[in-house]
């Protein structure tokens, strides 16, 4: 029973690790103060979503999704079970480049944020704003 | 509100935790992901396309709407950036701060700016002491970064690698030249219109060539239909379409790393950067 349990946990590591690192960036999000910080936040939940997918796509026995031999090779066929899902890598490829733009715009708008109220900390940007 | 957040992040964790026991195992070669859609783009690739590297195909070809929507949803974050933080307001800086190249010697220009000269250079006002072998091994690797990424973007078909990836080295070699000299320096080498147009040009490639397509009486995105202007077999006119395709996300990649980065670091004012 011990024994199955233990197993069922190791077999499913990557999701493991996937979930605690979503919860870090959410309470990141959501409990710290400092602007920058839930920037920080927002890339670490990014971070965890992009292992999720990349660790869907793994297949035991498979490797890169690169077929070799590929040219000159025509004959031989190509099976799907040999090589790694590359759906997964295709979305996340493009979703790393996208994360480090938005990350781009969220700093920008932290430069804003700061240029208007003289500081980041989320108590005072609300303090300040009820003096107007 | 530290408590909530503790509560909430707790709660969405054990969420996840129970429907893990729904998910397969890792490494699974029977899991839902991998059987419905992805087998077909393997097996296909070769035939279809003559691209050996799966992800590239599936980028660029089968996924192409997909991606040239990324692409422009990085342009859009560039411009983002750039209507957020730009400052065209010429507001003079309270001081500048020149060296003497030979002596040393800081000097403090209160008001105004001197006269171009070889004896003195502008220094930031947040300035590190003169670092010569920082500046020297930036300017030598700069050269051998571009290179690599230009291989990185040409070789995408065979080898990891592809647009996205060349992109970012390529904008990341000349934040380097920015960081490590100044960024008037790397603003100099790569003017901010150029930036913006590359940007620009980048995404119109894309578009274009999936336009070039319609305009030859295909669908969108379609590039078997080139093969009568690149003088080839449909099937290789789509390995050459992606690799146009991927040259227009360089391209567009580049500029706006370059933009983003300009923008942030000196405050829109492109005066002092890091």
């Amino acid at each position: 029973m011990m024994g199955e349990f233990m197993q069922a946990v190791i077999a499913k590591y990557n999701y493991w690790i996937y979930i605690t690192l979503m919860m870090i960036g959410l309470y990141a999000m959501i409990a710290k103060n400092n602007l920058i910080k839930k920037i920080v936040g927002m890339n670490i939940f990014q971070t965890a979503i992009i292992l999720f997918y990349v660790s869907i796509g793994v297949k035991k026995g498979g490797t890169l999704p690169i077929v070799e031999h590929g040219h000159g090779a025509h004959a031989h066929a190509v099976h799907a079970a040999d090589y790694l899902n590359p759906l997964p890598h295709v979305l996340m490829l493009t979703a790393i480049v996208v994360s480090v733009a938005t990350l781009g715009v969220a700093l920008a708008l932290g430069v804003k944020v700061y240029r208007e109220y003289q500081t980041l900390e989320e108590d005072e940007i609300l303090a300040r704003i009820r003096e107007k | 509100m530290k408590v909530v957040g503790l509560i909430i992040a707790l709660l969405a964790g054990s969420l996840l935790v129970y429907a893990t026991a729904d998910f397969p195992p890792l490494g699974d070669p029977n899991s839902p992901a991998s059987v419905h859609v992805s087998p077909r783009y393997i097996e296909k690739t070769m035939e279809e396309t003559d691209v050996p590297n799966i992800v590239t195909s599936v980028l660029a070809d089968y996924r192409g709407y997909d991606t040239m929507f990324e692409t422009t949803v990085i342009f859009c974050a560039g411009v983002a950036c750039f209507l957020l933080l730009r400052v065209y307001r010429r507001e003079e800086p309270q001081e500048r701060l020149y060296r003497h190249v030979l002596t040393g010697v800081t000097i403090h220009v209160k008001a105004g700016k001197l006269p171009p000269s070889p004896d003195f250079e502008r220094i930031d006002s947040a300035w590190t002491p003169h670092d010569l072998i920082i500046k020297t091994i930036c300017r030598l690797l700069i050269p051998f970064i571009q290179l690599f990424a230009l291989y990185v973007i040409a070789h995408g078909h065979h080898s990891p690698g592809g647009g996205f990836q060349g992109g970012v080295m390529l904008g990341a070699s000349v934040i380097v030249l920015a960081m490590s000299q100044d960024l008037r320096t790397a603003v100099r080498r790569l003017r901010e219109k150029a930036d913006a147009l590359m940007c620009a040009t980048g995404v119109f490639i894309y578009a274009g060539t999936g336009a070039l397509c319609l305009l030859l009486g295909s669908n969108f995105l379609d590039y078997s239909a080139l093969a009568p202007v690149l003088h080839v077999d449909p099937i290789m006119a789509r390995s050459h379409g992606i690799f146009m395709v991927e040259v227009g996300v360089g391209v567009a990649v580049m500029g706006v790393m370059i933009w983003i980065y300009n923008n942030v670091s000196s405050m829109g004012k492109y005066d002092e950067g890091l």
